[in-house]
């Protein structure tokens, strides 16, 4: 800190921008801030180019030889393979609307955080080498010679945001940085320039179908160890089947769901539902990764492991398929996989069994959200809800960014939450539905070693909690995401500590009556419901009981 | 710094076009060669361009969705942020290009009482908004010198424009306009450290440009009038291409006109591309329907997978430990 | 104190001066941003920090307790403590509200009562500076704590997918 400088000097500064132009400031390899490189074997399990050992604080990336040449090309490949890579290198007018939109940039003020800066990061090698102005002008024109510090630049850069598309929001054009961050990525990907956190799940999904890479008999055992617990809080024994040819419906979630608190939780509000329902349905160790890590490397990668979700719906005959709540895996459901996969003709137009709704909405890929089908139900009275079981808990609810920007589910969630809990908080309309804020680990930055990072990315929804926190007194952040049901913890630890993290359809299974049940004491967490009297057990746990 | 160079190349123009009508001969380059030349450029620039974003594939369907989607009848469906069918997609555009949809969603981060808002920051939309109809407005109006007799729409914008009356000739609103938005445009430019920051000489150019067509517009109607019969002569000249040497206008005629070429000249070449890109958007000009409608890529190709046999072969013995039905026993 | 109501006439001063050197202990490339011509509010970092600091200030001049100035102190800190400082460079604001203040009654503080006040003021705001330090470590150790528990949660996944949890828990 300037301690030698007065303060009068200091307000008297003349607020020029930086005096150096971004192209000559290269990129600083911070700590906490980038994601481990990819292990070789990784890379090797799925057929990446180049795997090696490196890491991205090595002076030496071990780049192939002809990197510069394998960039141009691919650069070249896919302007003509993509009208939406070629419109956006050349439409863009600077107009600054998206700068302050991007929660990296807000939590940072790194001005290559801002979402135009980030695109002109690679826009500047496509007028030094694909346009005219920029071969003849060069740097007048904006154009820059591609050297390996601009490779390192893209490599922090396009590893500093989430894809999450608030920026295309703004745009006047539509210009989608994460349509840019993606292809810039799959650049990167022909380097072998990934991340250790994106190739494990990848390789993972690749040859076991998930990405935690749980083998048959773990996945089953997991769901057991669910099924005990539910056994405990409700009194009722469930058998889901697995692999089951002949099922009505195939239904696919998250991994993530199966493993980690309070995941787990959300896959047990499934499990509940779905039994309740006595719904013909089948869980598959085949497609068990309803996420898509290969979303984050490459397009041919997304679409390798996307292709086992028909393939398993087709193996096993079954009508139609429900999918878990998720977040880039439905972005990827209803954008991407029935293009990549399709047509899913071997199956049939999704219909409730319960209610006979057609959910035309799916009548070609065949896939429907289960909180599309969930909402269908209770609008018909389907369910018997006890919703006081959630009267401790004040809820708001988090869009997450691929379901809000890249399919625009918005009032099923609300509408299943407002009824199963008698209080729930909206957060800054600025910061809910299309404008939501980004989690600040979405498309595979969730990793360990990047926190800081996220911390900062994550702080504009931080903040946004934090002030229900304060005006309504709001504890629960429902969101219909595996990835913000993993980071938002850690997220809210730090900015609004106190408020905890579920699945919507946690909430729902709490305030669940089932037929046949015991009198609940315990929501699904195994914690105590306060005000309930536990009086089918011994005496002794009443005083902890009545609180 | 890019505006100097920007404002220093718009200058050269001018001094070229000035000091070289009063060069013989010259008049003839300057107010036929070079407009020819011009529109040709324009014309075939713009159409090669377009054409190869149009013939550019668009192999996935991906909307940006900025409400809710269309799923069971009595959720309310966001039609024109969220389009489900062609029509819808088509108000969405309309809404886009003609009133610029997006821009007008722009916030701006504040504090009021001690609590952080975001409030809404519409000047960027307003400025915009008003830059881009005075220009098409006084395209319209100048279409009075290339069409004989003038057909009756023009007299009535003209008058609609010059509703102020004030002033002789009376005032047109649009060209004053023009110059203002495009003023609050390029002010905004350099005092915003943001916007300063990621400008290019490219973002300087047509703005400067554009306001010193305006301006040069603004000095021959009001200040240093020129001979609007010879005018009209000569531009009804140039589109029946019988192009003839115009007489007796100013000087700033020329610097008006050799303005105007240079900007349809660098147009295809430019970001001011952004015109015809805006329809090709495919975050904006594609429906939601992906799940109701199948989307074909047209270079899908087979990839490797991993198939369910080897799949199987890799963990049979555990499938039939933990009870998973087989294929193969 | 009188130097108080001194300093409550002066508070848009001593904000403003006080900010600008905060703003000032970004770099450079970052602090042009934060600024914006009349506004200090553009960017939610420097809204968190102008709404600590002008917590604070008003704390100090009102002679609030400890407590409510902790709350100030978070909001800032907490913005500082994910932001490539050092710990003294995320703390060493609150030493420039001195330099500031002195600034600030460079004429009053002449008069040896005003000086002696002054003094007590300083005092105060060098304990802040403790509290400061208290905040950033407790932000620091929160961010290690998370760290932990995601390699502990993995642990425990690796450990469950060999079947060892399941192990343990059918023993309990």
């Amino acid at each position: 800190m300037a301690k030698e400088t007065t303060p009068e000097e200091l307000v008297n500064v003349d607020y020029e921008a930086p005096k150096k132009d971004w192209t000559e400031t290269p990129v600083e390899f911070r700590e906490g801030m980038y994601c481990y490189g990819s292990r070789p074997v990784y890379l090797q399990e799925v057929g990446f180019p180049n795997p090696r050992e490196w890491s991205p604080a090595d002076e030496d990336w071990k780049l192939p030889e002809n990197w510069k040449e394998i960039v141009l090309t691919a650069m070249e490949e896919r302007l003509s393979k993509y009208r939406s890579f070629r419109v956006f290198m050349d439409i863009c007018v600077r107009c600054g609307a998206c700068a302050d939109k991007c929660h990296f940039y807000i939590g940072s003020g790194d001005p290559k955080n801002m979402p135009v800066l980030r695109a002109e990061l690679i826009r500047s090698i496509y007028r030094k080498y694909f346009t005219i102005g920029g071969k003849l002008l060069g740097k007048r024109a904006g154009a820059r010679e591609l050297t390996e510090d601009v490779i390192k630049e893209w490599w922090y850069y396009f590893y500093q945001c989430t894809e999450c598309r608030r920026c295309s929001v703004f745009c006047p054009y539509g210009i989608d940085q994460a349509e840019i961050t993606m292809i810039g990525r799959e650049i990167l990907n022909l380097l072998g320039l990934q991340t250790d956190w994106i190739g494990g799940p990848v390789a993972n999904c690749y040859k076991k179908g998930n990405h935690l890479g749980l083998e048959p008999h773990a996945i089953t055992s997991n769901i057991e160890y669910l099924l005990d617990d539910i056994e405990e809080i409700t009194g009722i024994t469930i058998e889901p089947s697995f692999n089951r040819k002949g099922a009505e419906i195939l239904f696919v979630t998250p991994s993530g769901d199966l493993f980690g608190d309070p995941g787990t939780y959300t896959a047990m509000g499934y499990l509940m539902l779905l039994h309740e329902l006595g719904l013909d349905y089948t869980w598959s160790t085949y497609a068990s990764e309803g996420g898509n890590f290969g979303f984050f490397t490459s397009m041919e990668m997304a679409k390798r492991l996307n292709y086992k979700i028909y393939a398993e719906a087709k193996r096993l005959g079954v009508k139609w398929i429900l999918g878990g709540e998720c977040g880039h895996m439905w972005r990827v459901l209803n954008q991407y996989m029935d293009t990549w996969n399709g047509p899913a003709d071997f199956m049939e137009e999704p219909v409730s069994p319960i209610t006979g709704t057609k959910f035309e909405n799916a009548k070609s890929t065949k896939m429907v959200h289960i909180c599309e089908f969930t909402a269908d139900l209770i609008k018909h009275n389907k369910l018997k809800f006890d919703p006081s079981r959630n009267d401790h808990l004040n809820v708001t609810f988090h869009d997450s960014c691929n379901t809000a920007r890249g399919m625009g589910i918005f009032d099923e969630p609300r509408f299943i939450i407002k009824n199963v809990c008698n209080n729930f908080f909206e957060m800054s309309s600025d910061a809910t539905r299309e404008k939501t804020f980004c989690c600040g680990s979405g498309s595979g930055l969730n990793a360990g070693e990047n926190i800081e990072l996220r911390m900062r990315g994550g702080m504009p929804r931080g903040h946004a909690v934090k002030r229900v926190q304060e005006k309504y007194g709001v504890n629960m952040l429902a969101n219909i995401c595996a990835i913000d049901r993993a980071v938002l913890p850690p997220l809210m630890d730090y900015w609004a500590p106190g408020v905890d993290v579920c699945g919507t359809h946690e909430l729902l299974a709490n305030a669940l009556v089932m037929k046949g049940e015991i009198k609940r004491t315990q929501d699904l967490r195994l914690e105590d419901l306060p005000g309930v009297e536990d009086d089918d057990d011994d005496d002794d746990n009443n005083e902890e009981g009545g609180e | 710094m890019g505006i100097f160079f920007s404002f220093s190349v718009v200058v050269a123009l001018t001094v070229i076009a000035f000091a070289g009508v009063w060069i013989p001969g010259m008049q003839y380059f300057f107010g036929v060669v070079i407009p020819y030349l011009a529109v040709l450029v324009f014309l075939v620039g713009v159409v090669l361009k377009v054409a190869k974003w149009g013939r550019s594939p668009v192999p996935f369907r991906i909307p940006t969705t900025c409400g809710q989607q269309q799923s069971l009848p009595w959720i309310k469906h966001s039609k024109y942020d969220n389009p489900q069918t062609t029509g819808q997609v088509i108000i969405r555009m309309v809404l886009e290009v003609f009133l610029f949809r997006s821009l007008f969603r722009n916030l701006r981060t504040e504090m009021n009482d001690g609590r952080v808002t975001y409030g809404s920051d519409k000047i960027l939309w307003l400025a915009g908004l008003l830059f881009h109809i005075s220009f098409f407005i006084v395209l319209i109006r100048h279409l009075r010198f290339f069409i004989e007799p003038v057909p009756s729409f023009i007299n009535m914008i003209d008058a609609l424009d010059g509703f102020v009356q004030v002033g002789v000739p009376h005032l047109l609103l649009t060209g004053v306009l023009l110059v203002a938005a495009g003023g609050y445009l390029l002010f905004r430019r350099i005092n915003n450290s943001q916007v300063r920051h990621i400008s290019l000489p490219a973002d300087y150019f047509p703005l400067l440009l554009i306001i010193g067509i305006a301006l040069s517009g603004i000095i021959m109607r009001y200040f240093v009038k020129v001979d609007i019969v010879s005018v009209k002569a000569f531009t009804l000249g140039l589109v029946s291409l019988r192009p003839r040497t115009p007489a007796g206008i100013g000087a700033i005629f020329y610097i008006h006109l050799f303005l105007i070429s240079a900007l349809l000249v660098y147009f295809p070449f430019s970001k001011l591309m952004h015109m015809g890109g805006v329809f090709l958007s495919p975050t904006r000009n594609l429906a939601n329907n992906n799940r109701e409608v199948r989307h074909v890529n047209p270079w899908n190709y087979d990839v490797k997978v991993h198939s369910y046999a080897a799949y199987e072969d890799e963990f049979r013995e555990k499938m039939k430990e933990a009870g998973i039905p087989v294929e193969k026993e | 104190m009188k130097i108080y109501s001194l300093l409550a006439e002066k508070k848009p001063d001593v904000l403003k001066k006080w900010f600008a050197l905060i703003l000032e202990t970004y770099p450079k490339e970052t602090s042009s941003f934060l600024k914006s011509q009349n506004s200090q509010t553009r960017n939610p970092v420097t809204q968190a920090i102008y709404e600590g600091i002008e917590g604070i200030f008003n704390g100090l001049v009102h002679e609030d307790d400890e407590d409510k100035l902790n709350i100030y102190l978070d909001n800032v800190i907490r913005v500082r403590a994910i932001q490539d400082f050092s710990p003294s460079e995320a703390v060493s604001f609150i030493f420039s509200l001195k330099e500031v203040i002195r600034k600030e009654l460079d004429k009053e503080i002449c008069d040896p009562k005003m000086f002696k006040e002054l003094l007590g003021l300083e005092t105060r705001i060098d304990s802040l500076a403790n509290s400061a330090f208290e905040i950033y470590m407790k932000c620091r150790e929160k961010i290690y704590e998370i760290k932990a528990n995601e390699m502990r949660n993995w642990t425990y996944r690796a450990l469950h997918k060999t079947g060892f949890y399941k192990e343990v828990r059918t023993e309990e």
